[in-house]
């Protein structure tokens, strides 16, 4: 047997324009974890299709060699047969279906071909045992959480018995404890023989799981390690964004903190759908201009539905407390209202909440405020496209012009295309809702010193985030959210892992 | 760099390639009848009412919605202004006033549905569809109720007067449609500079001019057969004005941005202060006022209002605002094209009847042409992935 399980020989790759892959070569043993690391844009996933055949033979030059054989795949079904499975970060499931529908989905277990229920879900028993999934295999995927649906992936792809598994940022969307899960089973897995490549924006995940690395920048490898134990995070990310990255935050200066300017009083909102449950109690929260304010929480502790409760009441009912700014009462019922008054509230999932991807980067900067451009509710068009054109220069969107959809930037531009919109409308009150979520290392970043920017112009900032380094590395000052109410307030200088851990669980 | 604009160029005139395509092809088939003098006047009164219902159809596209009671609603307006004119002899003016107040009402009556309680338009417009159909049948007693007075008649198949008084050409036709091509001109002119002025890219002054001569070309060429019959009819005047309302409202204003904002992802733009429910309530109440235009008209042109009046009229106005390229999950799409599209399939219905193909036939192809415009526009799209 060969000792590599893959080996993809001077892949290269064009695009209408740009050269995705050049002459990439990459070799994974059997039996490994390979961890795939890049910035967003640097041909992470474009090799991935090219391996699953998404990217046919014949649309990229190169040789690729799986167990010792040349292989030319013209579709995901050539490449499953050949026993990869690629799960994407988007995941691929039907979400009214149930656990064992979903596994079977393209291999149905079929009797005279009529497909057999009780079989299928016979099989799908001792496969969600496997990968360690408690769920009666009837459940419609839509109760699960993220964390328990990307089981159900990882199920699905073993049931077409596959040797080599790609995994695209399969934690991207999980909490701690769900992450570490996800990767504990990925080196049982390991054990049974199951060879697998993961790509992630979370070092610390890669250096954990990983027996090897490879690094990717602009479409070539920059750096391969046999051994990945022998290899810091902080020389994988001078690899990943070709410079130096002294400190992955910058440090805060001349930050001068002034009196309290936003505050929440005896805020208390309930499940939208089930209104005698209390999902927020009695929050009191206050900031003050020029800080940079962390709101800690696991997955599930009510940051978000806070947040979007504030701001035009846009998530809960029975939504009880009040509103201050600058010592006056504010009405942040309506979004309108919230906008009006000077808060900004920039969403999680950016792509379904947050931009109208189909639409320009200069209409979706716009939306927030077309009042600015627009006069008794003519917009004056080009003056909007000047304007909007320079708050994406500010912010660093990197486009070919401002007329480009949205849907067509990486992450990190649309994230900046997000701020850029919220900082059309001049807020004093920005809550960023995991605003580095998904992004490379670089644009995080960049995305930080916006953030400086912002205190430094006197704004109160508000940071949701799952990763409690990053809070670490850019708050001042950080509340601890746990089952709906804040468990306690650390300042920068009292702030350690331990002690917010401690009041998180 | 060029190539790219040049493509895209292409891409939003495909539509227009097709109608300049057909109706060149019609003019072959026809031995050139159908650009006469008196058919070009016929094919737009013809499409009066289904260019104003895509005035009210195109907006609500765009929010990702769809108003299939249209055809209903209009012959129930119809059926009113003759009830009112006929029946209880009431003059023009408050015969307007009330049809318009009555569509704009059903407008509210479906809007308040749709957005007070979230039911998808498409149900609710069905029922509307049903309701409107149903009393309209009802207040008729199955009969048609006709003829209208003359004051009323005018509004469909009246012309301008000729202030001129010059036998043979219809001298004010002309030089509206020179003041036409000035203005065009000028706004041009004028949208360049202030583009100039904003450090906003143009792209060749010889594409102005190109562009410029060419719609000037086809207004002349237009207005000069249709005053060599009658000038231009009223109702086009009426069409003409509404429609450039129309465009500027979807194009220009912050209603029209948000309209698209919601089609394109409506929790994002309520995220981003759009107020979704208010615009989409607004968008149907409009749909109902121009169902209500176009029942006056229609009902004006036939002199009568009958039961069946507007069958199907929902299905030519959606048709042709997906032809023109909007989206049909909305976000896409803009007034020009849809009244392309209309024009496309009017012109393709006009000249299937001057070479005396049977209706049933006439209906076979247009469903034909409908997917193989609509395809035209897309599958270059979907290459590009």
């Amino acid at each position: 047997m060969e000792e590599n399980i893959l080996e993809m020989r001077k892949i290269t790759k064009e695009f209408p324009g740009v050269k995705a892959l050049d002459q990439v070569s990459f070799q994974v043993r059997r039996g490994e974890i390979k961890g795939l690391v890049g910035e967003n844009g640097a041909g992470k996933s474009t090799l991935m299709n090219v391996l699953s055949g998404i990217h046919p033979y014949g649309s990229y030059t190169g040789d690729i060699v799986v167990n010792g054989e040349t292989c030319q795949f013209r579709g995901i079904e050539q490449s499953e047969k050949a026993g990869i499975a690629i799960i994407h970060q988007e995941l691929a499931l039907i979400p009214l279906l149930s656990i064992a529908e979903n596994v079977f989905i393209s291999n149905p277990q079929c009797r005279h071909g009529v497909i057999d229920w009780n079989l299928t879900r016979a099989k799908a028993i001792p496969l969600l045992a496997r990968v360690g999934l408690k769920e009666d295999p009837d459940t419609p995927i839509n109760q699960l959480g993220v964390g328990k649906q990307q089981l159900v992936e990882i199920a699905k792809a073993l049931s077409k018995d596959c040797k080599l598994l790609i995994l695209d940022e399969p934690t991207a969307a999980l909490n701690e404890q769900d992450s570490r899960n996800l990767l504990d089973l990925l080196k049982t897995l390991q054990k049974d023989g199951i060879t697998c490549i993961m790509i992630s924006h979370k070092l610390n995940e890669i250096c954990y799981v990983s027996n090897s690395i490879t690094v990717l920048r602009d479409g070539r490898t920059v750096a391969d390690y046999p051994d990945a134990s022998k290899v810091t995070e902080d020389e994988i990310i001078r690899h990943m964004v070709g410079r130096e990255l002294s400190n992955r935050y910058p440090r805060r200066e001349n930050v001068q903190i002034g009196e309290t300017f936003f505050e929440v009083k005896n805020w208390t909102v309930h499940h939208p759908e089930f209104p005698e449950k209390t999902v927020i109690h009695d929050v009191n929260l206050q900031l003050r201009k020029g800080e940079v304010v962390g709101l800690a929480g696991l997955m599930g502790a009510g940051r978000t539905e806070f947040s979007m409760s504030l701001f035009g009441k846009s998530y809960g009912c029975g939504i009880t407390g009040e509103v201050y700014k600058g010592g006056k009462r504010i009405d942040t019922s309506t979004v309108p209202k919230a906008i009006d008054n000077g808060v900004a509230y920039l969403t999680e999932d950016r792509k379904t909440y947050g931009l109208v991807l189909m639409d320009s980067i200069s209409q979706n900067i716009s939306m927030s405020n077309l009042k600015r451009v627009s006069k008794r509710g003519v917009i004056d068009l080009d003056r909007e496209i000047k304007e909007t054109g320079e708050n994406a220069k500010q912010f660093g969107v990197k486009c070919s012009s401002i007329f480009q959809s949205a849907g067509n930037l990486s992450g990190g531009n649309q994230q900046k295309t997000v701020l850029a919109k919220w900082m059309f409308n001049w807020p004093d009150v920005l809550i960023l809702d995991e605003p580095t979520r998904g992004i490379d290392v670089g644009a995080k970043y960049d995305i930080y010193c916006i953030i400086n920017q912002l205190a430094a112009d006197g704004k109160c900032v508000l940071v949701i985030s799952s990763e409690l380094d990053e809070l670490l590395g850019i708050c001042d000052r950080i509340y601890i959210m746990n089952q709906g109410t804040i468990k306690g307030e650390k300042l920068r200088s009292e702030a350690t892992q331990e002690n917010i851990m401690k009041l998180l669980i | 760099m060029k190539k790219v604009s040049l493509s895209r160029n292409l891409r939003a005139y495909s539509m227009v390639i097709v109608l300049v395509f057909i109706a060149v092809l019609f003019h072959f088939l026809t031995n050139g009848l159908i650009f006469t003098s008196m058919n070009l006047t016929n094919i737009i009164l013809q499409n009066s009412y289904v260019v104003i219902l895509i005035l009210g159809m195109l907006p609500i596209i765009l929010t990702g919605n769809i108003d299939l009671s249209v055809g209903s609603v209009l012959a129930f307006v119809g059926a009113i202004a003759a009830i009112m004119q006929v029946d209880y002899g009431c003059g023009v003016f408050v015969t307007l006033i009330v049809s318009l107040a009555v569509g704009v009402l059903i407008g509210a009556w479906q809007g308040f549905w749709i957005t007070r309680f979230d039911i998808p338009a498409f149900i609710v417009t069905l029922s509307g569809e049903l309701v409107f159909r149903g009393l309209t049948q009802v207040i008729l007693d199955g009969a048609s109720i006709g003829p209208f007075s003359s004051a009323f008649r005018a509004m469909a198949s009246s012309f301008i007067p000729d202030l001129f008084g010059g036998s043979g050409l219809h001298i004010t036709t002309m030089v509206l449609a020179v003041i036409a091509c000035v203005a065009f001109v000028l706004t041009q002119l004028r949208g360049r500079r202030s583009k100039i002025a904003n450090g906003v890219p143009v792209g060749s002054p010889t594409g102005m001019i190109v562009r410029c001569v060419l719609i000037s070309l086809v207004i002349l060429v237009l207005s000069y057969e249709m005053a060599a019959y009658q000038g231009y009819p009223t109702v086009l005047i009426i069409m003409v004005v509404l429609a450039f309302i129309y465009d500027f409202i979807c194009s220009r204003t912050v209603f029209g941005r948000g309209l698209y904002a919601i089609g394109g992802n409506r929790k994002a733009a309520a995220l981003s202060g759009v107020k979704d429910r208010l615009y989409l309530f607004m968008a149907f109440v409009n749909m109902g006022l121009m169902a209500a235009v176009a029942a006056i008209v229609y009902a004006a042109r036939l002199n009568a209002a009958t039961p069946k009046a507007g069958v199907n009229f929902e299905l030519d106005a959606i048709a042709a605002c997906f032809v023109g390229g909007a989206s049909v999950t909305g976000g896409a799409g803009n007034i020009i094209g849809a009244l392309v599209g209309c024009f496309v399939i009017g012109i393709l219905n006009n000249g299937m009847s001057m070479m005396g193909i049977s209706a049933d036939w006439q209906q076979t192809v247009k469903g034909l042409v409908i997917l193989a415009a609509v395809a035209f526009d897309l599958i270059p799209k979907r290459k590009k992935k």
